[in-house]
Protein backbone atom coordinates (compact mmCIF):
# COMPACT_ATOMS: atom_id res chain seq x y z
CA UNK A 1 0.00 0.00 0.00
CA UNK A 2 1.15 3.63 -1.03
CA UNK A 3 -0.57 6.32 -0.38
CA UNK A 4 -0.39 10.03 -2.55
CA UNK A 5 -1.79 12.75 -0.66
CA UNK A 6 -1.87 16.32 -2.74
CA UNK A 7 -1.30 19.48 -0.32
CA UNK A 8 -3.69 22.25 -0.50
CA UNK A 9 -1.58 25.21 0.11
CA UNK A 10 -1.41 28.86 -1.46
CA UNK A 11 2.36 28.55 -2.34
CA UNK A 12 3.17 29.81 1.42
CA UNK A 13 0.89 27.74 3.86
CA UNK A 14 0.08 24.40 4.06
CA UNK A 15 -3.53 24.32 4.42
CA UNK A 16 -4.74 22.17 7.81
CA UNK A 17 -7.19 20.41 5.37
CA UNK A 18 -4.33 18.29 4.31
CA UNK A 19 -3.36 17.31 7.76
CA UNK A 20 -6.72 16.01 7.98
CA UNK A 21 -6.41 14.15 4.45
CA UNK A 22 -3.23 12.62 5.65
CA UNK A 23 -5.15 11.43 8.87
CA UNK A 24 -6.99 9.34 5.94
CA UNK A 25 -4.44 8.03 4.69
CA UNK A 26 -2.94 6.94 7.74
CA UNK A 27 -5.88 4.84 8.39
CA UNK A 28 -5.55 3.28 4.75
CA UNK A 29 -1.92 1.84 6.04
CA UNK A 30 1.48 1.72 4.20
CA UNK A 31 4.09 4.59 2.87
CA UNK A 32 2.22 7.76 2.46
CA UNK A 33 4.26 10.45 -0.13
CA UNK A 34 3.15 14.11 -0.45
CA UNK A 35 2.92 16.21 -3.32
CA UNK A 36 3.31 20.36 -3.04
CA UNK A 37 2.82 21.74 -6.62
CA UNK A 38 2.50 25.27 -7.14
CA UNK A 39 5.46 28.04 -8.10
CA UNK A 40 8.36 29.39 -5.43
CA UNK A 41 6.31 26.79 -2.80
CA UNK A 42 9.44 25.97 -1.62
CA UNK A 43 8.33 26.70 2.44
CA UNK A 44 5.53 24.54 1.98
CA UNK A 45 7.46 21.45 0.78
CA UNK A 46 9.72 22.22 3.67
CA UNK A 47 6.93 22.42 6.05
CA UNK A 48 5.11 19.21 4.18
CA UNK A 49 8.61 16.91 5.00
CA UNK A 50 8.02 17.81 8.87
CA UNK A 51 4.48 16.22 9.08
CA UNK A 52 5.51 13.04 11.45
CA UNK A 53 5.20 9.81 9.51
CA UNK A 54 5.45 11.37 5.74
CA UNK A 55 7.85 8.88 3.46
CA UNK A 56 8.34 11.39 0.69
CA UNK A 57 7.60 15.29 -0.54
CA UNK A 58 7.51 15.65 -4.51
CA UNK A 59 7.86 19.16 -5.16
CA UNK A 60 6.65 20.35 -8.56
CA UNK A 61 7.38 24.30 -8.50
CA UNK A 62 7.14 26.14 -12.02
CA UNK A 63 5.49 29.55 -12.78
CA UNK A 64 2.33 28.19 -14.54
CA UNK A 65 1.41 26.13 -11.16
CA UNK A 66 1.38 29.14 -8.76
CA UNK A 67 -2.53 29.37 -9.41
CA UNK A 68 -3.27 25.43 -9.39
CA UNK A 69 -5.17 25.25 -12.30
CA UNK A 70 -6.94 21.51 -12.01
CA UNK A 71 -6.05 21.58 -15.93
CA UNK A 72 -2.10 21.20 -14.99
CA UNK A 73 -2.01 19.72 -11.77
CA UNK A 74 -4.43 16.89 -12.48
CA UNK A 75 -1.59 15.50 -15.54
CA UNK A 76 0.58 15.56 -12.73
CA UNK A 77 -0.98 13.47 -10.68
CA UNK A 78 -1.40 10.98 -13.65
CA UNK A 79 1.85 11.00 -14.38
CA UNK A 80 2.90 9.93 -10.47
CA UNK A 81 0.03 7.49 -10.45
CA UNK A 82 1.37 4.49 -11.29
CA UNK A 83 3.47 4.55 -8.28
CA UNK A 84 0.78 4.20 -5.80
CA UNK A 85 -2.34 2.53 -4.64
CA UNK A 86 -4.31 5.19 -3.42
CA UNK A 87 -4.52 9.32 -3.94
CA UNK A 88 -6.27 11.32 -2.18
CA UNK A 89 -7.05 15.01 -1.25
CA UNK A 90 -9.23 16.74 0.85
CA UNK A 91 -13.15 17.67 -0.11
CA UNK A 92 -12.40 20.89 -0.27
CA UNK A 93 -13.40 23.39 -3.06
CA UNK A 94 -9.67 23.02 -4.23
CA UNK A 95 -9.73 18.85 -4.30
CA UNK A 96 -13.16 18.89 -5.61
CA UNK A 97 -11.66 20.36 -8.66
CA UNK A 98 -8.41 18.73 -9.15
CA UNK A 99 -9.12 15.17 -8.08
CA UNK A 100 -12.03 14.13 -10.63
CA UNK A 101 -9.88 15.32 -13.49
CA UNK A 102 -7.36 13.33 -12.80
CA UNK A 103 -9.59 9.95 -12.06
CA UNK A 104 -11.25 10.27 -15.76
CA UNK A 105 -7.74 10.49 -17.29
CA UNK A 106 -6.77 7.56 -15.54
CA UNK A 107 -10.17 5.70 -15.90
CA UNK A 108 -10.56 5.36 -12.44
CA UNK A 109 -14.12 5.90 -10.42
CA UNK A 110 -13.40 8.59 -7.68
CA UNK A 111 -15.20 8.07 -4.25
CA UNK A 112 -16.08 11.58 -3.38
CA UNK A 113 -16.00 12.76 0.49
CA UNK A 114 -15.41 9.22 2.49
CA UNK A 115 -16.08 9.50 6.08
CA UNK A 116 -14.58 6.30 6.97
CA UNK A 117 -11.85 3.65 6.12
CA UNK A 118 -13.41 0.01 6.57
CA UNK A 119 -10.26 -1.42 4.69
CA UNK A 120 -7.82 -0.27 1.75
CA UNK A 121 -10.46 -0.50 -0.75
CA UNK A 122 -14.18 -0.19 1.33
CA UNK A 123 -15.33 3.02 2.48
CA UNK A 124 -17.98 4.95 3.44
CA UNK A 125 -19.71 8.53 2.44
CA UNK A 126 -22.13 10.23 3.05
CA UNK A 127 -25.25 10.46 -0.26
CA UNK A 128 -28.52 12.50 -0.18
CA UNK A 129 -27.48 15.34 2.17
CA UNK A 130 -26.08 13.21 4.32
CA UNK A 131 -29.31 11.16 4.84
CA UNK A 132 -28.22 8.20 4.03
CA UNK A 133 -24.58 6.61 4.36
CA UNK A 134 -23.48 4.60 1.86
CA UNK A 135 -20.24 1.57 2.37
CA UNK A 136 -18.75 1.56 -1.25
CA UNK A 137 -16.38 -1.20 -2.28
CA UNK A 138 -13.50 0.10 -5.01
CA UNK A 139 -12.36 -2.04 -7.88
CA UNK A 140 -10.27 0.23 -9.67
CA UNK A 141 -6.36 -0.64 -9.31
CA UNK A 142 -5.66 2.79 -7.91
CA UNK A 143 -7.82 4.74 -5.50
CA UNK A 144 -8.83 8.00 -5.94
CA UNK A 145 -10.41 9.50 -3.08
CA UNK A 146 -11.34 12.97 -1.40
CA UNK A 147 -12.02 13.02 1.83
CA UNK A 148 -14.29 15.01 4.51
CA UNK A 149 -11.77 16.47 6.95
CA UNK A 150 -14.05 16.84 9.82
CA UNK A 151 -14.26 12.82 10.29
CA UNK A 152 -10.53 12.33 10.31
CA UNK A 153 -8.01 13.75 13.17
CA UNK A 154 -4.81 15.93 11.52
CA UNK A 155 -1.84 14.20 11.13
CA UNK A 156 1.19 15.59 13.66
CA UNK A 157 2.38 18.76 11.47
CA UNK A 158 5.76 18.50 12.94
CA UNK A 159 8.01 15.27 14.14
CA UNK A 160 9.01 14.07 10.01
CA UNK A 161 11.85 14.55 8.67
CA UNK A 162 10.71 13.66 4.86
CA UNK A 163 13.07 14.24 1.76
CA UNK A 164 11.69 16.27 -0.80
CA UNK A 165 12.31 15.42 -4.30
CA UNK A 166 12.07 17.80 -7.30
CA UNK A 167 9.80 17.26 -10.11
CA UNK A 168 9.66 18.90 -13.47
CA UNK A 169 6.16 19.50 -14.63
CA UNK A 170 5.16 19.17 -17.75
CA UNK A 171 4.64 22.52 -19.70
CA UNK A 172 0.88 24.48 -18.70
CA UNK A 173 -1.75 23.46 -21.16
CA UNK A 174 -2.90 27.20 -21.46
CA UNK A 175 -6.51 26.25 -21.30
CA UNK A 176 -7.54 28.54 -18.76
CA UNK A 177 -5.55 31.75 -17.42
CA UNK A 178 -5.95 33.23 -13.81
CA UNK A 179 -7.24 36.16 -13.87
CA UNK A 180 -7.63 37.31 -10.07
CA UNK A 181 -8.60 36.94 -6.46
CA UNK A 182 -11.47 37.91 -3.96
CA UNK A 183 -10.87 36.35 -1.06
CA UNK A 184 -12.15 37.21 2.15
CA UNK A 185 -9.79 38.26 4.52
CA UNK A 186 -11.02 37.86 8.53
CA UNK A 187 -8.86 38.23 11.79
CA UNK A 188 -11.80 35.27 13.11
CA UNK A 189 -10.87 31.18 12.87
CA UNK A 190 -11.44 29.54 9.96
CA UNK A 191 -14.88 28.04 9.38
CA UNK A 192 -14.68 24.62 8.99
CA UNK A 193 -11.72 24.37 11.42
CA UNK A 194 -13.33 26.50 14.22
CA UNK A 195 -13.86 25.29 17.81
CA UNK A 196 -17.02 27.59 17.84
CA UNK A 197 -19.11 28.84 14.52
CA UNK A 198 -21.71 30.91 15.03
CA UNK A 199 -24.23 30.89 11.95
CA UNK A 200 -26.98 33.52 10.89
CA UNK A 201 -29.33 32.69 8.71
CA UNK A 202 -32.74 34.79 6.80
CA UNK A 203 -33.94 35.67 9.84
CA UNK A 204 -31.11 37.88 10.69
CA UNK A 205 -32.40 40.47 7.52
CA UNK A 206 -29.91 42.45 6.35
CA UNK A 207 -26.13 42.34 5.92
CA UNK A 208 -26.23 45.54 8.55
CA UNK A 209 -27.76 42.95 10.98
CA UNK A 210 -25.12 40.79 10.43
CA UNK A 211 -23.24 42.70 12.72
CA UNK A 212 -24.67 41.69 16.03
CA UNK A 213 -23.32 37.85 14.48
CA UNK A 214 -20.31 39.29 14.64
CA UNK A 215 -19.99 40.99 17.74
CA UNK A 216 -21.17 37.21 19.71
CA UNK A 217 -18.71 35.25 17.52
CA UNK A 218 -16.09 37.82 18.09
CA UNK A 219 -16.71 37.24 21.83
CA UNK A 220 -16.12 33.78 22.18
CA UNK A 221 -13.45 33.76 19.26
CA UNK A 222 -15.36 31.71 16.71
CA UNK A 223 -16.05 31.63 13.22
CA UNK A 224 -18.82 32.69 10.86
CA UNK A 225 -21.23 30.65 9.16
CA UNK A 226 -24.58 30.86 6.99
CA UNK A 227 -27.40 29.07 5.43
CA UNK A 228 -28.02 29.08 1.91
CA UNK A 229 -30.63 31.97 2.46
CA UNK A 230 -28.33 34.56 4.42
CA UNK A 231 -25.56 33.50 1.09
CA UNK A 232 -28.04 34.41 -1.74
CA UNK A 233 -29.70 37.49 0.40
CA UNK A 234 -26.12 39.12 0.29
CA UNK A 235 -25.35 39.34 3.68
CA UNK A 236 -22.42 37.55 3.42
CA UNK A 237 -19.90 36.51 1.38
CA UNK A 238 -20.46 32.40 -0.76
CA UNK A 239 -17.50 30.89 1.19
CA UNK A 240 -19.59 31.22 4.93
CA UNK A 241 -22.28 28.82 3.50
CA UNK A 242 -22.76 25.74 5.72
CA UNK A 243 -24.41 22.68 4.14
CA UNK A 244 -24.42 20.23 1.63
CA UNK A 245 -23.01 21.81 -1.11
CA UNK A 246 -21.17 24.51 1.04
CA UNK A 247 -18.81 23.80 3.68
CA UNK A 248 -18.80 20.78 6.07
CA UNK A 249 -17.91 21.89 9.69
CA UNK A 250 -18.17 19.87 13.00
CA UNK A 251 -17.03 22.66 15.96
CA UNK A 252 -17.38 21.91 19.42
CA UNK A 253 -20.20 24.26 19.96
CA UNK A 254 -22.23 25.66 16.88
CA UNK A 255 -25.18 28.54 17.59
CA UNK A 256 -27.72 28.46 14.49
CA UNK A 257 -29.42 31.78 14.97
CA UNK A 258 -32.55 32.79 12.46
CA UNK A 259 -31.74 29.22 10.67
CA UNK A 260 -34.88 27.30 9.85
CA UNK A 261 -33.08 23.88 9.88
CA UNK A 262 -33.12 22.82 5.83
CA UNK A 263 -31.70 18.88 5.46
CA UNK A 264 -29.36 20.81 3.09
CA UNK A 265 -27.93 23.08 5.98
CA UNK A 266 -28.49 20.12 8.59
CA UNK A 267 -25.96 18.26 6.30
CA UNK A 268 -23.05 20.37 6.67
CA UNK A 269 -23.22 20.80 10.68
CA UNK A 270 -25.10 17.96 12.71
CA UNK A 271 -22.27 16.68 13.57
CA UNK A 272 -20.95 19.40 15.76
CA UNK A 273 -20.77 18.20 19.27
CA UNK A 274 -23.10 20.95 20.69
CA UNK A 275 -25.60 22.73 18.71
CA UNK A 276 -27.76 25.81 19.71
CA UNK A 277 -30.64 26.98 18.21
CA UNK A 278 -31.75 30.48 18.85
CA UNK A 279 -35.05 30.99 16.74
CA UNK A 280 -38.79 32.70 17.16
CA UNK A 281 -40.44 29.61 15.70
CA UNK A 282 -40.58 26.96 17.93
CA UNK A 283 -41.49 24.85 15.60
CA UNK A 284 -38.47 25.16 13.41
CA UNK A 285 -36.52 21.34 12.22
CA UNK A 286 -33.74 23.35 14.00
CA UNK A 287 -34.76 22.14 17.33
CA UNK A 288 -34.88 19.05 16.16
CA UNK A 289 -31.19 18.39 16.18
CA UNK A 290 -30.53 21.19 18.98
CA UNK A 291 -28.99 20.43 22.32
CA UNK A 292 -29.96 23.69 23.43
CA UNK A 293 -33.02 25.39 21.95
CA UNK A 294 -33.64 29.30 22.97
CA UNK A 295 -37.03 30.08 21.45
CA UNK A 296 -36.83 33.82 21.16
CA UNK A 297 -36.37 37.05 19.22
CA UNK A 298 -32.86 37.22 18.07
CA UNK A 299 -32.80 40.94 17.78
CA UNK A 300 -33.45 40.67 22.02
CA UNK A 301 -31.52 37.19 22.46
CA UNK A 302 -28.09 37.33 20.61
CA UNK A 303 -27.16 41.29 22.25
CA UNK A 304 -27.89 39.98 25.72
CA UNK A 305 -26.16 36.96 24.84
CA UNK A 306 -23.50 38.86 23.61
CA UNK A 307 -23.30 41.32 26.64
CA UNK A 308 -23.44 38.54 29.08
CA UNK A 309 -21.43 36.34 27.41
CA UNK B 1 -23.00 28.83 -30.21
CA UNK B 2 -24.21 25.45 -29.40
CA UNK B 3 -24.64 24.62 -25.67
CA UNK B 4 -25.25 21.24 -24.40
CA UNK B 5 -26.54 21.04 -20.94
CA UNK B 6 -26.23 17.71 -19.06
CA UNK B 7 -29.43 17.30 -16.67
CA UNK B 8 -30.40 14.42 -13.96
CA UNK B 9 -33.44 13.16 -12.93
CA UNK B 10 -33.45 12.96 -8.64
CA UNK B 11 -35.22 13.18 -5.87
CA UNK B 12 -36.87 16.53 -5.46
CA UNK B 13 -35.09 18.22 -3.06
CA UNK B 14 -37.68 18.55 -0.65
CA UNK B 15 -38.86 14.73 -0.39
CA UNK B 16 -37.59 13.23 2.98
CA UNK B 17 -36.10 10.04 1.76
CA UNK B 18 -36.46 6.38 3.32
CA UNK B 19 -33.24 4.20 2.91
CA UNK B 20 -34.66 0.75 2.06
CA UNK B 21 -35.37 -2.13 4.33
CA UNK B 22 -32.79 -4.36 2.84
CA UNK B 23 -29.58 -1.62 3.14
CA UNK B 24 -29.69 -2.31 -0.66
CA UNK B 25 -30.06 1.88 -1.47
CA UNK B 26 -32.98 4.38 -1.41
CA UNK B 27 -36.73 3.97 -1.84
CA UNK B 28 -37.35 6.08 -4.95
CA UNK B 29 -40.84 4.44 -5.67
CA UNK B 30 -43.53 6.73 -5.76
CA UNK B 31 -41.48 10.14 -4.43
CA UNK B 32 -41.65 13.21 -6.50
CA UNK B 33 -38.76 13.10 -8.91
CA UNK B 34 -37.25 16.47 -10.39
CA UNK B 35 -34.73 18.28 -12.45
CA UNK B 36 -31.58 18.49 -10.17
CA UNK B 37 -31.44 21.48 -8.98
CA UNK B 38 -27.75 22.55 -9.87
CA UNK B 39 -29.15 21.42 -13.52
CA UNK B 40 -32.24 23.78 -13.40
CA UNK B 41 -29.47 26.49 -13.47
CA UNK B 42 -27.52 25.32 -16.14
CA UNK B 43 -30.55 25.50 -17.89
CA UNK B 44 -31.24 28.70 -17.40
CA UNK B 45 -28.09 30.40 -17.77
CA UNK B 46 -28.06 28.65 -20.84
CA UNK B 47 -31.06 30.13 -22.06
CA UNK B 48 -30.19 33.58 -20.85
CA UNK B 49 -27.24 32.96 -23.00
CA UNK B 50 -29.54 32.52 -26.15
CA UNK B 51 -31.88 35.46 -24.72
CA UNK B 52 -28.79 37.20 -25.20
CA UNK B 53 -28.02 36.49 -28.30
CA UNK B 54 -24.78 34.47 -27.56
CA UNK B 55 -26.37 31.06 -28.47
CA UNK B 56 -28.14 29.49 -30.95
CA UNK B 57 -29.00 26.28 -29.55
CA UNK B 58 -29.69 24.73 -26.51
CA UNK B 59 -29.70 20.47 -26.14
CA UNK B 60 -30.87 18.98 -23.08
CA UNK B 61 -29.18 15.21 -22.82
CA UNK B 62 -29.75 12.83 -19.88
CA UNK B 63 -29.33 9.49 -18.80
CA UNK B 64 -31.48 7.93 -17.04
CA UNK B 65 -34.69 5.30 -16.98
CA UNK B 66 -37.79 6.03 -19.66
CA UNK B 67 -39.51 8.80 -17.38
CA UNK B 68 -36.53 10.78 -17.61
CA UNK B 69 -38.54 12.41 -20.48
CA UNK B 70 -40.31 14.28 -18.10
CA UNK B 71 -36.98 15.96 -16.92
CA UNK B 72 -36.83 16.79 -20.76
CA UNK B 73 -39.65 18.14 -21.77
CA UNK B 74 -39.18 20.81 -18.34
CA UNK B 75 -35.78 21.64 -19.81
CA UNK B 76 -37.29 22.26 -22.58
CA UNK B 77 -40.13 24.29 -21.12
CA UNK B 78 -37.59 26.61 -19.63
CA UNK B 79 -36.14 26.80 -23.05
CA UNK B 80 -33.89 24.27 -24.24
CA UNK B 81 -34.69 23.46 -27.89
CA UNK B 82 -34.02 19.49 -28.42
CA UNK B 83 -33.61 16.81 -26.10
CA UNK B 84 -31.33 13.23 -26.09
CA UNK B 85 -32.10 10.80 -23.60
CA UNK B 86 -29.97 7.94 -23.16
CA UNK B 87 -32.13 5.45 -21.91
CA UNK B 88 -30.73 3.08 -19.50
CA UNK B 89 -32.57 0.70 -16.83
CA UNK B 90 -29.73 0.77 -14.24
CA UNK B 91 -30.11 2.95 -11.38
CA UNK B 92 -28.43 6.50 -11.50
CA UNK B 93 -28.25 7.76 -8.00
CA UNK B 94 -26.14 4.78 -6.49
CA UNK B 95 -24.98 1.38 -7.27
CA UNK B 96 -25.26 1.66 -11.07
CA UNK B 97 -24.76 4.38 -13.69
CA UNK B 98 -21.38 6.39 -12.03
CA UNK B 99 -20.23 9.73 -12.73
CA UNK B 100 -17.12 8.58 -15.07
CA UNK B 101 -19.48 6.58 -17.17
CA UNK B 102 -21.88 9.48 -17.35
CA UNK B 103 -18.89 11.41 -18.23
CA UNK B 104 -17.96 8.70 -20.98
CA UNK B 105 -21.48 8.63 -22.58
CA UNK B 106 -21.80 12.95 -22.72
CA UNK B 107 -18.59 12.63 -24.22
CA UNK B 108 -19.74 10.39 -27.18
CA UNK B 109 -22.36 13.17 -27.44
CA UNK B 110 -20.29 15.89 -27.28
CA UNK B 111 -18.15 14.45 -30.07
CA UNK B 112 -21.06 14.04 -32.01
CA UNK B 113 -22.95 17.48 -31.41
CA UNK B 114 -19.58 19.53 -31.05
CA UNK B 115 -21.09 22.14 -29.17
CA UNK B 116 -18.81 25.15 -28.18
CA UNK B 117 -20.11 25.02 -24.47
CA UNK B 118 -21.39 22.68 -21.55
CA UNK B 119 -22.87 23.87 -19.02
CA UNK B 120 -24.26 21.64 -16.47
CA UNK B 121 -24.11 20.94 -12.85
CA UNK B 122 -21.33 20.58 -9.93
CA UNK B 123 -22.99 18.03 -7.93
CA UNK B 124 -26.20 15.74 -8.08
CA UNK B 125 -28.50 15.59 -4.93
CA UNK B 126 -28.48 11.90 -4.90
CA UNK B 127 -25.12 11.12 -4.92
CA UNK B 128 -23.42 14.31 -3.95
CA UNK B 129 -20.25 12.94 -6.33
CA UNK B 130 -19.20 16.37 -7.80
CA UNK B 131 -17.26 14.90 -10.01
CA UNK B 132 -19.10 14.89 -13.85
CA UNK B 133 -18.38 17.91 -14.94
CA UNK B 134 -14.41 17.46 -14.30
CA UNK B 135 -14.60 14.76 -15.64
CA UNK B 136 -16.40 15.20 -18.97
CA UNK B 137 -13.58 18.00 -19.31
CA UNK B 138 -10.94 15.98 -19.06
CA UNK B 139 -12.08 13.17 -21.40
CA UNK B 140 -12.48 15.76 -23.76
CA UNK B 141 -8.95 18.00 -23.11
CA UNK B 142 -11.18 21.14 -22.56
CA UNK B 143 -10.75 23.59 -19.96
CA UNK B 144 -12.81 23.70 -16.88
CA UNK B 145 -14.60 26.62 -14.82
CA UNK B 146 -16.39 24.81 -12.11
CA UNK B 147 -18.57 26.28 -8.96
CA UNK B 148 -19.59 28.94 -11.25
CA UNK B 149 -21.32 32.26 -9.69
CA UNK B 150 -20.79 34.50 -12.59
CA UNK B 151 -20.46 33.45 -16.65
CA UNK B 152 -19.47 36.22 -19.39
CA UNK B 153 -19.07 35.36 -22.38
CA UNK B 154 -18.24 38.15 -25.32
CA UNK B 155 -16.60 37.58 -28.49
CA UNK B 156 -15.00 34.55 -27.80
CA UNK B 157 -13.18 34.84 -24.49
CA UNK B 158 -14.75 33.21 -21.91
CA UNK B 159 -14.53 34.57 -18.13
CA UNK B 160 -15.72 32.77 -15.31
CA UNK B 161 -16.19 33.52 -11.48
CA UNK B 162 -15.89 30.15 -9.32
CA UNK B 163 -17.31 30.05 -5.74
CA UNK B 164 -13.94 28.61 -3.95
CA UNK B 165 -13.42 28.22 -0.37
CA UNK B 166 -11.68 31.24 0.13
CA UNK B 167 -13.94 33.32 -1.64
CA UNK B 168 -13.92 33.97 -5.40
CA UNK B 169 -11.86 33.41 -7.99
CA UNK B 170 -12.10 34.86 -11.92
CA UNK B 171 -10.38 32.52 -14.76
CA UNK B 172 -10.44 33.06 -18.69
CA UNK B 173 -11.08 29.59 -20.20
CA UNK B 174 -10.17 28.54 -24.01
CA UNK B 175 -13.61 27.33 -25.60
CA UNK B 176 -14.99 24.59 -25.59
CA UNK B 177 -15.10 24.25 -22.32
CA UNK B 178 -16.75 23.28 -19.16
CA UNK B 179 -19.00 25.05 -16.68
CA UNK B 180 -20.23 23.71 -13.75
CA UNK B 181 -22.96 25.62 -11.77
CA UNK B 182 -22.67 26.82 -8.47
CA UNK B 183 -26.38 28.21 -6.49
CA UNK B 184 -25.30 31.73 -7.21
CA UNK B 185 -25.22 31.81 -10.65
CA UNK B 186 -29.03 32.67 -11.39
CA UNK B 187 -32.29 32.30 -10.13
CA UNK B 188 -34.27 29.54 -12.21
CA UNK B 189 -37.46 30.67 -13.78
CA UNK B 190 -40.35 28.92 -13.82
CA UNK B 191 -41.66 27.56 -16.79
CA UNK B 192 -45.35 28.93 -18.09
CA UNK B 193 -47.88 26.46 -19.37
CA UNK B 194 -47.84 27.88 -22.70
CA UNK B 195 -44.03 26.86 -22.69
CA UNK B 196 -44.85 23.79 -21.34
CA UNK B 197 -47.37 23.14 -24.14
CA UNK B 198 -44.74 23.90 -26.60
CA UNK B 199 -42.31 21.76 -25.29
CA UNK B 200 -44.49 18.61 -25.65
CA UNK B 201 -43.70 19.47 -29.58
CA UNK B 202 -39.84 19.61 -29.48
CA UNK B 203 -37.99 16.56 -30.89
CA UNK B 204 -36.48 14.47 -28.33
CA UNK B 205 -34.39 11.50 -29.50
CA UNK B 206 -34.00 8.58 -27.23
CA UNK B 207 -30.83 6.57 -27.82
CA UNK B 208 -29.34 3.16 -25.90
CA UNK B 209 -25.79 3.22 -24.02
CA UNK B 210 -25.24 0.73 -26.69
CA UNK B 211 -25.29 2.83 -29.56
CA UNK B 212 -22.87 4.66 -28.05
CA UNK B 213 -20.69 2.13 -27.03
CA UNK B 214 -20.17 2.68 -23.30
CA UNK B 215 -20.39 0.44 -20.74
CA UNK B 216 -22.47 1.29 -17.54
CA UNK B 217 -20.59 -1.89 -15.45
CA UNK B 218 -20.52 -0.39 -11.93
CA UNK B 219 -16.66 0.61 -10.47
CA UNK B 220 -17.87 0.84 -7.00
CA UNK B 221 -19.74 -2.03 -5.38
CA UNK B 222 -22.64 -0.63 -2.91
CA UNK B 223 -21.96 -2.94 0.49
CA UNK B 224 -24.69 -1.28 1.84
CA UNK B 225 -26.84 1.72 2.72
CA UNK B 226 -27.46 2.74 5.99
CA UNK B 227 -29.36 5.38 7.72
CA UNK B 228 -26.66 7.68 9.68
CA UNK B 229 -26.94 8.13 13.09
CA UNK B 230 -29.52 9.81 14.28
CA UNK B 231 -29.20 13.10 16.60
CA UNK B 232 -32.34 13.45 18.93
CA UNK B 233 -33.44 16.94 20.21
CA UNK B 234 -32.28 18.11 23.34
CA UNK B 235 -33.63 20.72 25.88
CA UNK B 236 -35.12 23.88 25.73
CA UNK B 237 -33.76 27.06 27.80
CA UNK B 238 -36.41 29.49 29.05
CA UNK B 239 -34.09 32.34 28.85
CA UNK B 240 -30.62 33.74 27.88
CA UNK B 241 -29.24 33.36 31.50
CA UNK B 242 -30.38 29.91 31.49
CA UNK B 243 -28.42 29.21 28.37
CA UNK B 244 -25.02 30.48 29.30
CA UNK B 245 -25.49 28.44 32.62
CA UNK B 246 -25.89 25.60 30.10
CA UNK B 247 -23.11 26.06 28.09
CA UNK B 248 -20.45 27.01 30.92
CA UNK B 249 -21.61 24.40 33.85
CA UNK B 250 -23.10 21.03 31.68
CA UNK B 251 -21.92 21.27 28.01
CA UNK B 252 -18.61 23.11 29.15
CA UNK B 253 -18.00 24.56 25.90
CA UNK B 254 -17.18 28.19 26.71
C1 LIG C 1 -29.59 22.25 -4.38
C2 LIG C 1 -29.73 22.93 -3.06
C3 LIG C 1 -28.62 23.05 -2.27
C4 LIG C 1 -28.70 23.70 -1.04
N1 LIG C 1 -27.59 23.81 -0.28
C5 LIG C 1 -27.66 24.44 0.91
C6 LIG C 1 -26.52 24.55 1.76
O1 LIG C 1 -25.42 24.07 1.45
N2 LIG C 1 -26.66 25.21 2.94
C7 LIG C 1 -27.85 25.77 3.35
O2 LIG C 1 -27.91 26.37 4.43
N3 LIG C 1 -28.93 25.66 2.56
C8 LIG C 1 -28.87 25.03 1.36
N4 LIG C 1 -29.99 24.98 0.57
C9 LIG C 1 -31.18 25.78 0.96
C10 LIG C 1 -32.07 25.15 2.01
O3 LIG C 1 -32.99 24.29 1.39
C11 LIG C 1 -32.86 26.27 2.74
O4 LIG C 1 -33.59 27.02 1.80
C12 LIG C 1 -31.97 27.24 3.53
O5 LIG C 1 -31.08 26.51 4.35
C13 LIG C 1 -32.84 28.14 4.38
O6 LIG C 1 -32.07 29.12 5.04
P1 LIG C 1 -32.58 29.78 6.40
O7 LIG C 1 -32.80 28.73 7.41
O8 LIG C 1 -31.65 30.88 6.72
O9 LIG C 1 -33.94 30.47 5.94
P2 LIG C 1 -35.44 30.12 6.32
O10 LIG C 1 -35.77 28.72 6.03
O11 LIG C 1 -36.26 31.19 5.70
O12 LIG C 1 -35.47 30.29 7.89
C14 LIG C 1 -35.35 31.51 8.57
C15 LIG C 1 -35.59 31.22 10.04
O13 LIG C 1 -35.37 32.38 10.79
C16 LIG C 1 -36.34 32.45 11.83
N5 LIG C 1 -36.47 33.86 12.19
C17 LIG C 1 -36.94 34.87 11.43
N6 LIG C 1 -36.88 36.03 12.11
C18 LIG C 1 -36.40 35.74 13.35
C19 LIG C 1 -36.11 36.50 14.50
N7 LIG C 1 -36.31 37.83 14.52
N8 LIG C 1 -35.62 35.88 15.58
C20 LIG C 1 -35.40 34.54 15.57
N9 LIG C 1 -35.65 33.77 14.50
C21 LIG C 1 -36.13 34.35 13.40
C22 LIG C 1 -37.59 31.86 11.21
O14 LIG C 1 -38.44 31.36 12.24
C23 LIG C 1 -37.01 30.74 10.35
O15 LIG C 1 -36.96 29.52 11.04
C24 LIG C 1 -29.93 24.27 -0.63
C25 LIG C 1 -31.05 24.12 -1.42
C26 LIG C 1 -30.97 23.47 -2.63
C27 LIG C 1 -32.18 23.33 -3.48
N1 LIG D 1 -27.39 10.58 -15.32
C1 LIG D 1 -27.01 11.82 -15.71
N2 LIG D 1 -27.49 12.35 -16.87
C2 LIG D 1 -27.13 13.59 -17.27
N3 LIG D 1 -26.32 14.38 -16.56
C3 LIG D 1 -25.82 13.92 -15.41
C4 LIG D 1 -26.14 12.63 -14.91
N4 LIG D 1 -25.48 12.43 -13.74
C5 LIG D 1 -24.80 13.58 -13.50
N5 LIG D 1 -25.00 14.47 -14.51
C6 LIG D 1 -24.46 15.85 -14.60
O1 LIG D 1 -23.30 15.95 -13.80
C7 LIG D 1 -23.47 16.91 -12.76
C8 LIG D 1 -22.69 16.51 -11.54
O2 LIG D 1 -23.11 15.27 -11.05
P1 LIG D 1 -22.30 14.39 -9.99
O3 LIG D 1 -20.91 14.28 -10.48
O4 LIG D 1 -23.04 13.08 -9.98
O5 LIG D 1 -22.42 15.10 -8.68
C9 LIG D 1 -24.98 16.99 -12.58
O6 LIG D 1 -25.36 18.23 -12.01
C10 LIG D 1 -25.46 16.84 -14.03
O7 LIG D 1 -25.33 18.06 -14.73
Amino acid sequence: MKTLVIAEHDNTELKSATLHAIGAAIKIGGDIDILVAGSNCDIVAQAAAQISGINKVIKADAPPLEHQLAEDIAPIIVDLASNYTHILSAATTFGKNTLPRAAALLDTQQISDIISVESADTFKRPVYAGNAIATVKSSDSIKLITVRTTTFDAADAAGGSASVEDYSAPASSELSKFIKHELSTSERPELTSAKIVVSGGRGVGSEENFAIIEKLADKLGAAIGASRAAVDAGYVPNDYQVGQTGKIVAPDLYIAIGISGAIQHLAGMKDSKVIVAINKDEDAPIFGVADYGLVADLFDAVPELEGKI
Amino acid sequence: MKILVPIKRVVDYNVKIRVKSDNSGIDIANVKMSINPFDEIAIEEAVRLKEAGKASEIIAVTIGPEKSQEQIRTAMAIGADRGILVKTNAPIDLGGVEPLAVAKTLKAIADKENPDLIIMGKQSIDDDSNQTGQMLAALLGWAQGTFASELEINDGSLQVTREIDGGLETLELKTPAIITTDLRLNDPRYAKLPDIMKAKKKPLEIIEPSDLGVDYTPRLEIVSVNEPPTRSAGIKVESVDALIDTLKNEAKVI
